[in-house]
């Protein structure tokens, strides 16, 4: 994918707020996280340039879903540090958008799609202050991105897996963000929806936008993404995809579990 | 003012100031945090009547407001060591507290007028008699002051954290994320529901107070699929249950209290059967209809699939339909009435062909 390493080697110049001077997005240094005794993080350091669309990938269990939530302040770290744009999170909210596993919420709660895309324009307004017709009709203009604009007033609990994953991608939009942080968000949607999505990331790319995405296929990845952390617990690589994505790499990821994933993924890599 | 407006003004605030809270707790799940709650405050109220020796509004509310405090940290704690669920943390903690309660009251006060029946099912009958006073000036019942103001703060807290509360309940991952702390959130919804019940137990007792937290807006969830309006008829409900339970119970000659929580649950048993998009009946007319829609899209098929074939004939009788498909004949009969009358079939004596608008009707179905 030689547009994809032209990127990569001269980072784009930023397009909007995104800070000039900070060339890692995401920077973790020495991150422990743990659950009780058991760390589900070892000491993990790590840098994701910025402009790029990066893919976290590993078996189950191997702290992907930390890894993002320790990024994003929502879990106590045991030791080290994360800066978001060279700086610690906390004052950096409004550069991030989060994209959760669509299984984390109710689907059932009483609200329309339209009202949950405008929770994405919640961390601008602050405490108390109420959204007003601007940030509604940034949230249509939002839905509309995804191609859901029809579906605005509709009861979440009435739109499909993928309607309902492309209303949280347009609910990151609307935080207009410059680094978009993503759990699965390929997990079980539909073929349109995929394509809808690999756009979208494309074009947020094209703006000088991160994207750092947990992600499960490796049949999809190299297509996908530019650049790739590969995770199990520790750290064991993380780089330009071509060159990340070897079956030496992935070896070390899955351990003995690699041989389940067939010989496909390994010829993927090696191309 | 009269007893009967004193009565039922104070049922409509304290149904109010109830409903509101509620929508937050029915979402989150919590819907038992009241009932702990209203149980839990009994301590808080001993000692604040020792405190104050006697009787006292304000030192009464602050024990049992410091006991529904406790009662939430105690039940938080418990969940924390993850050796007991949530469910089972309330149900060891408030009846232990409540308890505790009880046997203070017969310990200290077995011989003082601390009235079980009003802990139990509170005293909304002498609403009208308990008035305030600011020095010599008569201000009007006391319990319709507080439960305005029970009113009051409830309203104003939602008006004031309604993203804040709609955002941490439906995703708490992303309300932290954009820096509105859930737990803060938490804390906040738990201390004004143990101040609501803290007052509400006052008009309708401890065992009563749950349902008109929960009931309301159990059943305007049942009636609406947006927050705002369920906000609304939860309120609207709650007050309807309070106005429609007093003239009950005056007509019984019965508890005041006991008749606006029955109400709430007749209003919540006709939305369930009643409700246009969730209610029983509603559901069970659906499935009836998909279902002699599907009935009359085999009917079709069954047809298309056999035209122009040697068995036509034969697999175009109605009498055949109950055997092939294995309708009853009700069933047969009832169905080939109703692809006759939308003009699916045509009938001649026994035998069934179809349409132009039957056969493309198949083939949208095989198509699907």
């Amino acid at each position: 994918m030689p547009q994809q390493a032209a990127t990569l080697e001269g980072h784009p110049p930023p397009i909007e707020s995104r800070p000039a001077d900070a060339a890692e997005a995401v920077t973790v240094r020495d991150l422990t996280v743990a659950y009780r005794d058991k760390p589900v993080l070892w000491d993990v350091d790590l840098a994701i340039p910025a402009g790029t669309l990066t893919a976290i990938i590993g078996p189950n269990g191997a702290g992907k879903t930390s890894l993002i939530k320790a990024v994003l302040g929502l879990l106590p770290l045991a030791a080290g540090s994360v800066e978001i744009f060279g700086h610690p999170y906390a004052q950096q909210r409004r550069l991030v958008a989060y994209v959760p596993q669509r299984g984390s919420v109710d689907w059932e709660f009483p609200t329309s799609a339209l009202d949950v895309v405008t929770m994405g324009t919640y961390g601008q307004l602050g405490w108390v202050r109420r959204p007003g017709a601007e940030q509604r009709g940034r949230a249509l203009a939002c839905l509309d991105q995804v191609g859901m604009a029809e579906f605005a007033g509709r009861q979440i609990s009435q739109l499909s897996g993928g309607q309902q994953q492309r209303v949280f991608l347009a609910r990151a939009l609307a935080q207009e963000a410059d680094l978009y942080v993503m759990d699965e968000p390929f997990a079980g949607v539909d073929a349109t929806t995929e394509r809808a999505i690999v756009t979208l990331l494309q074009d947020l790319r094209a703006r000088g936008k991160t994207v750092v995405c947990v992600h499960h296929d490796l049949e999809s990845a190299p297509d996908y993404f530019d650049w790739l952390v590969l995770l199990n617990v520790r750290l064991i690589a993380a780089g330009p995809f071509a060159e990340t994505f070897t079956p030496e790499n992935l070896g070390r990821t899955y351990g003995g579990r690699l041989h389940l994933l067939g010989e496909r993924y390994l010829a993927v890599g090696a191309r | 003012m009269s007893s009967t407006t004193a009565i039922l003004l104070t049922g409509v605030l304290v149904a109010s100031a109830c409903a509101l809270l509620g929508n937050f707790l029915i979402l989150r799940r919590m819907a038992m945090m009241s009932d702990a709650i209203s149980h839990a405050i009994l301590p808080g109220l001993v000692a604040g009547y020792f405190l104050a020796h006697g009787p006292n509004l304000l030192v009464g509310f602050l024990g049992a407001a410091a006991a529904a405090a406790v009662t939430v940290f105690l039940v938080e704690a418990l969940q924390k060591t993850r050796r007991v669920d949530g469910g089972s943390a309330m149900g060891i903690v408030f009846p232990a507290m409540f308890a505790l309660g009880v046997v203070l009251v017969s310990k200290f006060f077995a011989d003082v007028h601390l009235d079980t029946d009003a802990i139990l099912y509170g005293n909304i009958e002498f609403s009208a008699f308990d008035i305030l006073y600011l020095g010599d000036r008569e201000l009007g019942p006391q319990s319709l002051w507080v439960m305005g103001a029970l009113c009051a703060l409830n309203l104003s807290f939602l008006g004031l954290f309604y993203k804040e509360l709609k955002l941490t309940t439906f995703d708490p991952g992303l309300a932290a994320a954009l820096g509105f702390s859930p737990l803060l959130m938490h804390y906040a919804t738990m201390t004004v529901l143990s101040i609501t019940t803290v007052g509400a137990f006052t008009a309708v007792g401890a065992i009563l107070v749950v349902a008109l937290v929960i009931v309301p807006a159990a059943t305007a969830y049942l009636l609406t699929d947006r927050l705002a309006v369920m906000i609304g008829l939860s309120v609207a409900i709650g007050a309807v249950a309070a106005v429609a339970g007093y003239f009950v119970a005056v007509a019984l000659d019965a508890s005041i209290a006991g008749a606006m929580v029955t109400m709430t649950g007749v209003l919540f048993a006709a939305a369930l059967l009643f409700s246009p998009s969730q209610g029983l009946i509603a559901k069970a007319r659906r499935t009836r209809r998909n279902r002699a829609r599907f009935a009359a899209e085999m009917l079709v098929v069954h047809l298309f699939t056999h035209e122009g074939s040697a068995a036509q004939a034969a697999e175009s009788l109605v009498a055949h339909l109950s055997d092939e498909l294995r309708w009853s004949v009700e069933t047969a009969r009832q169905t080939v009435a109703r692809a006759l009358d939308q003009g699916l079939v045509s009938q001649a004596g026994e035998r069934l062909a179809l349409t132009d608008d039957g056969r493309q009707t198949a083939r949208q179905v095989l198509a699907r």
